[in-house]
């Protein structure tokens, strides 16, 4: 039998805020994360515009050896998932005692790997590279270090699917609890800001050049957007079967009632309208819902020229006359790539939970395409139940959910 | 710098690197113990003094020094002076 699967928990350390009450607040002004990073012009970037964050401290929490293992995003990691499980009411006894599982999305750990090949390279050898390197630059870095960090006892699996990996993150593990092979799963997206884990995006110029208006760069669906601005940080969601949460007394933040998935099959890096609408249609269908009940669509849109059009016209060939509000937080992010498909899950479960959409800021002229498509460029103060978030990825790779606020 | 000024210098160093007490750490204590280093750890020790004063300690032979005194000897034996 197919079990429902219930959000419990979320946790985030975003450019938007260290936790959930500040990440709220930044989604309900507007208030972008972007700045100009001077080092970046330094190291010959054609874009020095990124997101702002500091890399937590975590001295006093964890032990020098588990922070040596640990790169920027698995630190990110930390401390969302800190709070998911708080707020999921879950504790180390309740981990050390039940099968809980951990799938992260992430698809770098640039970083270390360049300070360890500099290292061998200047020293000639390799002893000298730490004993943590290794596991700071294994893609899987993340997952091996929440694993052990908690004790996580059911799957333990990175989730490698470009920026798309928050988003199959989650969906792979309700499907996981929805067939009864797991009751708990932590999901989440974890991305690296570091200059090099993004220089070579740079250097393809993917990346808006408004250097002038930091905050104004990064412009989804905009007539005049040139590109995306690079983000990053964690964001954990603790997914559950409704009978675990109901047996542990859990809070039930909403449902998760739909995953789509396809592959564009086609080029590297532009996005095409049937590989889109394929993953939308099979969310709608998944969820076995009307879609006139879609009342929000939190759009993958990273204010690219071509994905954002493209996108534009894969949600209107799918929902045709109904319009859903549709926006990109990633305006006031910028694009948090292995991260986004979690933390765009999170955005809009706390605009859900407190009765706002979040302005799609920058939005001044519509293109062609946007003009089809109803987007709020101020917030719209409104209850909604239901929203579909997409996420899609170099390579062609395609992620949707459909979340629900749960109804017994 | 004589063996005695050396020997505090390095304990310091030690103790802010690995995050102990500088007082735990004695000649005849345990390095693994004091400085809970377990055997992938113990080469970021070789890592830290080769930083600090461009003396090569081989992993081989990091695993066979088992207290600070034979840590000190071989260090100051190495150290240009």
């Amino acid at each position: 039998m197919e079990r429902r699967v219930v959000i419990t928990g979320m946790g985030i350390y975003s450019c938007l805020g260290k936790d959930l009450e500040e990440v709220k607040q930044s989604l309900y002004d507007g208030k972008s994360g972007i700045i100009f990073d001077p080092a970046r012009k330094e190291m010959g970037f054609r874009s020095a515009l990124t997101s702002y964050l500091d890399i937590p401290d975590l001295k006093g929490q964890l032990s020098r050896n588990q922070r040596n293992y640990m790169p920027e995003q698995a630190k990110y990691a930390y401390v969302a998932t800190c709070e998911a499980l708080k707020n999921a009411n879950i504790d180390a006894d309740f981990l050390e005692k039940n099968e809980v599982g951990l799938l992260y999305g992430n698809d770098s750990s640039a970083d270390p790997v360049v300070k360890s090949v500099d290292t061998m390279r200047e020293k000639k050898d390799t002893t000298l590279v730490g004993s943590g390197a290794i596991f700071q630059s294994m893609n899987s870095t993340v997952t091996m270090n929440l694993g052990c960090i908690f004790k996580l006892k059911g799957i333990n699996l990175t989730v490698s699917g470009a920026c798309a990996s928050g988003s199959h993150a989650i969906g792979l593990g309700s499907l996981l609890i929805k067939w009864g092979l797991q009751d708990i799963v932590v999901c989440g997206g974890a991305q690296e800001v570091n200059p090099f884990s993004i220089g070579s995006f740079d250097g393809i110029s993917a990346f808006s050049t408004r250097e002038s208006d930091p905050t104004k760069a990064s412009r989804p669906f905009d007539r005049d957007r040139d590109g995306l601005v690079p983000g990053g940080g964690a964001a954990t969601v603790i997914i559950e079967s409704y009978e675990s949460a109901v047996k542990r007394g859990a809070p039930i933040l909403a449902e998760i009632i739909g995953y789509g998935f396809s592959s564009n099959g086609d080029h590297m890096s532009q996005p095409n309208v049937d590989g889109p609408s394929r993953s939308l249609s099979m969310a709608i269908r998944e969820a076995g819902i009307d879609l006139r009940t879609i009342e929000y669509v939190n759009a993958h849109a990273t204010s690219t020229p071509v994905g954002d059009k493209q996108e534009a016209k894969a949600i209107y060939n799918v929902f045709g006359d109904h319009r859903p509000f549709v926006a990109s937080t990633k305006a006031m992010t910028g694009h948090e790539m292995w991260m986004a498909g979690s933390s765009e899950i999170i955005y809009s479960m706390l605009m859900m939970q407190n009765d706002f959409i979040a302005a799609n800021i920058n939005f001044e002229n519509p293109d062609e395409d946007s003009a089809k498509l109803n987007i709020p460029a101020i917030r719209v103060d409104k209850k909604f139940d239901t929203f579909l978030s997409n996420s899609f990825g170099f390579g062609g790779t395609n992620s949707t959910l459909i979340v629900k606020k749960f109804v017994k | 710098m004589d063996k005695e000024q050396f020997i505090q210098e390095l304990n310091e160093l030690l103790a802010e690197e690995f995050e102990v007490e500088v007082s735990s750490i004695q000649p005849s204590k345990s390095i693994k113990m004091t400085l809970a280093l377990d055997s992938l750890s113990l080469i970021d020790l070789v890592a830290v003094i080769e930083n600090i004063y461009k003396v090569k300690i081989s992993g081989q032979e990091i695993s066979g020094i088992k207290v600070f005194s034979e840590l000190y000897d071989i260090i100051y034996d190495r150290l240009e002076k």
